[in-house]
């Protein structure tokens, strides 16, 4: 950690330390920190935005969608609501995902930052942060460095004199993974169950308590700083040059399963899954190979053993039939049996689905027993047939929303590309 | 009855909201944190304090796994049984867990000092299998024995 003169290569980690506790203020500010803040209140609130357009950030929560031109669509000017919200979404229950976590407690201040600039833009003088209950340490050092902000005037009234007022509140969450949904988070902010809303109207115009809001991931937003300090230029040129890459910046990407060092690692955005999984994450552990990984968490599809080169940027993976998801990999080995593991998969989305619709409440513990049939050598004639029936009744649609139709990226990927291992549980029936 | 300083708590977070109900969560939090759970008589309590119904505030405190309204055990012992944790041998380990405290999930210890639930990824799957007892997240648990297991469930009396 040395004070730097030249942009970062590694903007969002550089400052970690190696045990990530995290800077005072006073310790970010000589890193480069709120130049972000500062350059931004220099300029209009639009001209933010279509930095962070320009700079092409899409969001790191899952659906990968253009930070820039979803606070685009916040209506701006005299004749928009005077009381806007931003959220950020620090719910990170994806499975397989813990990029957020390490943002938050190693360097809650960046966050903390890009918050404040995204209510800039969008004229926002609230902001929650949706924390994960779990997420304890995460909170104390967010508290304790949002004191610092206050106590400095970097939040809450007339920020550093420009007039700008933005007050930031910690919301700690009390479990249910469906509140990671932007519209079943905003409900549960409300006081209520986290119940995903109709669509549209959209957050945007209509969000929480009926004001227009805006919610961004917390990777997300750690990266808004740097993008207004160091140019949107500057950012597309840090991801890596493959072919088919569209997208700018770096991306916290992560390994776990069975590899020799799992982890996570700010690489550029588009930097192959090979390289991931065999450099950094140090290649699977002695006498095991990779069959193949989910992406980006539990709801992604699998891919295989020979499409580890593929690109991790969002366009290069939903080419090769899957999605970027979180960017956090699960790698399944050649000993870890595929059956249990989709078993396991399933029960997750079935225990999480919030029940509004029935496809997603009735199905996916439907889904769960006809999997769990397969794993005990009880599954007959037909159940394949069944299971593919499934990832088209449950699939994009049908449902309320994308929890179920998530549940069947990995059943219906694992179907394509493993068929054999379902087929050998049925042979194992059929022999008894 | 609301304790004074469960109230003082309770107004201090709804001043972070629009509307009182929003604080909703927040209030069954405050009460679960004092008591260590939430009776029917603090969900009415509740429900008086934010201008909202029983019923409503209970369709909230039976939608979040976090919120208990039974009675639990000095210590809950959360056990990660997501994918990562799962490849990395929690079955293992919650199999261990359940026979050292001679209980099952949803169940507390008769002395009423350890409730063992299941929980979804708790977000440290590079360092799995883990687990949280109380608010303490414990990882790299997969090779774990029953007299580590016995050391660390010391900690918490």
């Amino acid at each position: 950690m040395t004070a730097r003169q030249s942009p970062p290569l590694r903007p969002l980690t550089e400052r970690l330390r190696p045990d990530n506790t995290p800077l005072s203020l006073a310790e970010y500010e000589r890193h480069g920190g709120f130049q972000g803040l500062r350059a931004a209140l220099k300029m209009g609130p639009q001209d933010v935005t279509g930095m962070v357009k320009t700079a092409g950030l899409r969001g790191r929560g899952g659906a990968g969608f253009p930070t820039g031109v979803k606070w685009g669509l916040v209506p701006m000017g005299p004749e928009a609501p005077k009381q806007k919200y931003v959220v950020a979404n620090g719910d990170e229950m994806e499975p397989g995902t813990f990029k957020d976590r390490l943002l938050l407690e190693g360097d809650p201040l960046q966050f903390i930052e890009g918050m404040i600039i995204a209510g800039y833009a969008i004229g926002a003088s609230i902001g929650y942060v949706f924390l994960r209950a779990e997420y304890t340490l995460a909170a104390q050092r967010l508290l304790a460095a949002m004191a610092e902000c206050e106590a400095r005037q970097l939040l809450g009234r007339n920020i550093l004199g420009t007039g700008f007022d933005f007050t930031l509140y910690l919301h700690t969450s009390a479990g249910r993974y469906i509140c990671g949904e932007e519209t079943a988070l905003l409900n549960s902010l409300e006081g209520k169950r986290a119940v995903p809303r109709s669509k549209p109207p959209f957050p945007a115009t209509a969000g929480l308590f009926g004001k227009p809001t805006v919610v961004n991931n917390i990777e997300t937003l750690c990266n808004v700083p740097h993008i207004v300090h160091y140019g949107a230029d500057w950012y597309r040129d840090l991801s890596a040059k493959t072919t088919g890459n569209a997208d700018g910046g770096t991306k916290l990407y992560g390994v776990s399963g069975k590899v020799k060092h799992p982890g996570c690692w700010e690489l550029p955005m588009g930097t192959p899954a090979r390289a991931i999984v065999e450099q950094h994450a140090g290649g699977m552990r002695e006498g095991l190979q990779l069959r193949g990984f989910l992406p980006g968490g539990a709801s992604t599809d699998f891919l295989t053993a020979a499409q580890l080169d593929v690109p991790m940027d969002y366009d290069s993976i939903a080419k090769a039939g899957s999605r970027m998801g979180t960017g956090l990999l699960i790698v399944l080995d050649d000993k870890t049996p595929l059956l249990g593991m989709l078993r396991n998969l399933e029960k997750f989305f079935a225990i999480e689905s919030c029940g509004w619709c029935t496809p997603c409440r009735d199905g996916l513990p439907w889904t769960e027993r006809i999997l769990a049939d397969f794993e005990a050598g009880r599954a007959r004639a037909g159940d394949i047939e069944l299971l593919r029936q499934q990832t088209r009744l449950l699939g994009p649609g049908r449902t309320f929303c994308a929890h179920a139709p998530g549940a069947m990226e990995p059943l219906q990927s694992a179907l394509k590309h493993f068929p054999q291992d379902f087929e050998a549980a049925l042979r194992g029936t059929e022999g008894d | 009855m609301l304790t004074p300083d469960e109230l003082r708590e309770i107004e201090h977070e709804l001043s972070h909201y629009a509307q009182p109900q929003a604080a909703t969560i927040e209030a069954l939090k405050i009460v679960q944190k004092h008591r260590g759970w939430v009776s029917d008589e603090a969900v009415a309590d509740i429900a008086t304090a934010l201008n909202s119904t029983p019923a409503t505030v209970d369709a909230v405190a039976s939608f979040y796994n976090l919120i208990y309204r039974k009675p639990v055990g000095r210590h809950v012992i959360h056990v990660c049984d997501s994918v990562s944790c799962w490849i990395m041998g929690q079955t293992r380990l919650s199999e261990l867990l359940k026979a050292r405290l001679g209980i099952d999930y949803g169940q507390t210890t008769p002395d009423g000092r350890f409730t063992l639930l299941p929980i979804c990824c708790l977000g440290t799957c590079d360092r799995a299998p883990a687990m949280l007892i109380g608010s303490d997240t414990h990882r790299d648990l997969e090779s774990v024995d029953a007299a580590r297991l016995d050391a660390l469930l010391e900690r918490y009396p």
